[in-house]
């Protein structure tokens, strides 16, 4: 009986001790959506950059607004239905599980998440000021991949790896310029589409 | 036998102290509100064992206020932390001896 009864306590307190760190409305649905936005994202860019004849070089898109402004587009509808995504898919999960999406783990994972990204952020753009265009995909993936490790902590062990995963992309991605948005599709395409279905085999049925 | 029941901490006896301890084991500090739709208990049961872990020093307590509500925080202290693993550590004592 005594035992038993010890057994369900310490079950009890492990479950109790991952759900107060651990995020786990994220759902990975919104992953595999993002992954796909992304690679039709990408496809788009694509067809921007490399349709025409005329060789396109750094100072043509200096002095070529339409394209840099239809890329600058490209690149926020696509965070912005990614962002939409994951946040109505967790609120669906969240609701499912009767819990909060906005709680004490959702709040440390944003400032967790938020803090590399910021910071990536603002370098990328120092990165563009100073006219080093080649490098700007990779700071990207680089500085996404630490969020996720940063973040991991609140979120699921396979984040981490994700993020990983981002670190070697942006590393092969700075030594081999002018491929950026190949890396982009692979990084923040296949291997989000990748993720997340393992993340929805795992956890989600 | 005898030994092991001895090693049980008195006051984590009780399975919410346990749960609450667990919780600011495993994070830097928790708020009542939030304590209190993880455990899913009532604001006065759980009021109850604050206290009474605070009266063992268990636990240290933070009052402020955000945005002009009144917001409390815990957190674990040394002391605590080492009553909770010691207690752990009598659980699985236990267990493991009665298998046997």
């Amino acid at each position: 009986m005594e035992n038993q009864r010890i057994q369900q306590d310490l079950e009890s307190i492990r479950h109790l001790m991952e759900r107060s760190v651990k995020f786990i409305s994220l759902s990975g649905l919104s992953g595999i959506l993002s992954g796909v936005y992304a690679l039709i994202g990408a496809a788009l860019a694509y067809n921007q950059i490399y349709s025409g004849e005329v060789a396109r070089t750094v100072t043509y898109y200096q002095g070529n607004f339409p394209v840099v402004r239809n890329l600058f587009v490209i690149a926020l509808v696509v965070l912005l239905a990614s962002l939409i995504t994951g946040w109505w898919f967790s609120f669906r999960k969240a609701k499912k599980l009767k819990t909060k999406i906005w709680n004490e783990t959702s709040r440390r994972l944003l400032i967790n998440l938020a803090i590399p990204l910021i910071v990536g952020g603002i370098f990328t753009l120092v990165l563009v000021y100073h006219g080093h265009y080649n490098v700007v995909a990779a700071s990207v993936l680089i500085f996404y991949g630490l969020a996720l490790i940063n973040a991991s902590s609140n979120l699921f062990e396979e984040i981490r790896y994700l993020g990983y995963c981002e670190l070697v992309v942006g590393l092969i991605a700075g030594v081999l310029p002018g491929y950026g948005l190949y890396f982009w599709a692979v990084g923040f395409g296949l291997l989000h589409i990748l993720y997340g279905g393992m993340m929805y085999r795992k956890y989600d049925r | 036998m005898k030994n092991f029941f001895e090693n049980l901490d008195k006051t984590l006896e009780h399975r919410t102290r346990l749960q609450i301890t667990s919780v600011l084991v495993a994070n830097d500090s928790y708020d009542f509100i939030a304590l209190k739709e993880l455990l899913d208990t009532t604001d006065g049961n759980l009021a109850t064992h604050l206290k009474a872990l605070e009266r063992e020093k268990y636990i240290s307590i933070n009052k402020s206020f955000i945005d002009k509500k009144p917001n409390t925080r815990y957190k674990i202290t040394e002391r605590g932390r080492s009553a909770f693993k010691k207690h752990i550590d009598a659980m699985e004592e236990l267990i493991k001896q009665q298998k046997k």
